[in-house]
């Protein structure tokens, strides 16, 4: 076992974890944030996506002991006094998710695209979320939701 | 999937590092990122008893000018290296590589020296790694000593860095007067490129005077294509200037054939992909 102290949605926790914990586990198993998904399993879909130390990451591509001293942000950190981010508003509005097994990562990849390019063009839109896969194919209405959120283009 | 069970040590010097791994030996193998470590360790391809890992070594992250080089840190993201001005003014390929290496989640967290220890033939860095003759600086428990890219990529996933041996950072020649580029062709969006050709291009008077070329996905390393770079000297830097020297893209190579593509489909991208890079290299 290894002690691990990081920040996760603006609280400290410690935990003993087994070095092979996978970050995503560690949110979803032992903090109960099941908001961050499980998606594919293999690093590929992009669904798992939370912010480490600022930067988007696949959590289930990091180990939690590599997180160790690090500030994690999930999905279920980014909403504040009860008002949606307004990537998550744009994704509601837009109507920016069909089944919506991707969009905790979506939303997590999105935002920080917008964060290095606040008025990203269509095309760069879709290069940022590359990463990310929706099973749905519903890709019109998520890059829609990005635009609207940086205050570009029509909802859908 | 979740890996075999393991310990694990982060140093946070490259001293600790070498002595761990003089400790752990054959039981150990070194993280870096983990973009690539870790998809293997969940699918239990590899499961070894250690881990060492080097996030912690930050003397292993950074990028600065060293007069004739600019030197990458071995544990410096993919994200960085692509962004930095430096790599930009003075090794524009390696910027190049990096904007479409994987996606945009990965090149956060995996690095530069940790893709290039990785030598995984269908990665984009080893290919600019040739085509601009990068040296590999390489610790270990007697000192320090410099590998030429040539002699770095020794097989598939093998690379010239011993067991008890760690790398770096990686110089890069500042290669002033030199055009570059990196064509790269994929079916399906952040995967591995099916065939990719890193050109570097020196032109004098309409005539390319210089030529080194890198591919990707050619064999069970990266290559050199000796033969295209021999048969440019002295063409001029035209399409058909170049077109007959880009025909020699496939000598020497050994193209797998796997569900992207089979070995002759990738001798023709190879062909066709140098003849582009050269010609965007030599700006024509």
């Amino acid at each position: 076992m290894t002690r691990i102290s990081l920040t996760v949605d603006g609280a400290s926790v410690s935990d003993d974890v087994e070095p092979r914990m996978l970050l995503v586990q560690y949110l979803r198993e032992r903090l109960g944030k099941t908001g961050t998904v499980i998606g594919c399993d293999t690093s590929n879909c992009g669904a798992c996506t939370v912010h480490l130390d600022g930067t988007s990451v696949k959590s289930c591509n990091v180990l939690a002991v590599q997180a160790d001293g690090a500030e994690v942000t999930t999905i279920e950190g980014l909403a504040q006094n009860g008002e949606l981010h307004p990537v998550q508003a744009a994704f509601r509005e837009c109507h920016g998710l069909q089944c919506g097994f991707c969009t905790p990562g979506m939303i997590m990849q999105s935002v920080d695209l917008l964060n290095t390019n606040p008025k990203p063009s269509e095309e760069e839109i879709r290069l940022g979320l590359e990463g990310n896969l929706c099973r749905c194919t519903g890709y019109h209405n998520i890059v829609k939701a990005v635009q609207h959120a940086s205050g570009q283009g029509a909802t859908a | 999937m979740i890996p075999a069970a393991f310990d694990y040590v982060a140093p946070t010097s490259v001293e600790d590092a070498l002595a761990a791994l003089a400790q752990y030996g054959d039981d150990a193998k070194i993280i870096a990122g983990g973009q690539s470590l870790l998809p293997v360790l969940r699918m239990r391809l590899n499961a070894p008893e250690w881990i060492i890992d080097l996030g912690r070594i930050e003397s292993l992250r950074g990028i600065r000018d060293d007069g004739d080089a600019i030197v990458i840190g071995a544990m410096t993201p993919h994200a960085v290296v692509g962004s930095d001005p430096l790599v930009a003014e003075h090794a524009a390929l390696i910027a190049k590589a990096v904007e479409h290496l994987a996606d945009a989640q990965v090149r956060h967290r995996g690095t530069f020296g940790g893709a290039l220890a990785h030598a995984d033939p269908a990665g984009d860095l080893g290919a600019p790694a040739l085509a601009l003759g990068a040296e590999f600086v390489i610790a270990g428990s007697g000192g320090t000593r410099t590998v030429a890219a040539d002699d770095f990529f020794v097989d598939l996933f093998e690379t010239a860095i011993g067991e008890d041996e760690i790398l770096t950072e990686v110089r890069i020649p500042k290669r002033t007067g030199w055009g570059a580029t990196y064509e790269k062709f994929v079916r399906v969006a952040h995967q591995w490129p099916i065939v990719a050709v890193a050109a570097t291009v020196r032109v004098d008077g309409g005539t390319i005077a210089e030529a080194r070329i890198g591919l990707t996905n050619m064999g069970s390393t990266p290559l050199r294509a000796r033969a295209v770079e021999d048969a440019l000297v002295g063409q001029p830097a035209t399409a058909d200037g170049v077109r007959a020297a880009a025909e020699h893209a496939t000598d020497g190579t050994n193209p797998p054939s796997d569900l992207n593509g089979d070995a002759d489909y990738r001798r023709h991208l190879a062909t066709v992909l140098t003849r582009r890079a050269v010609l965007a290299a030599a700006g024509a």
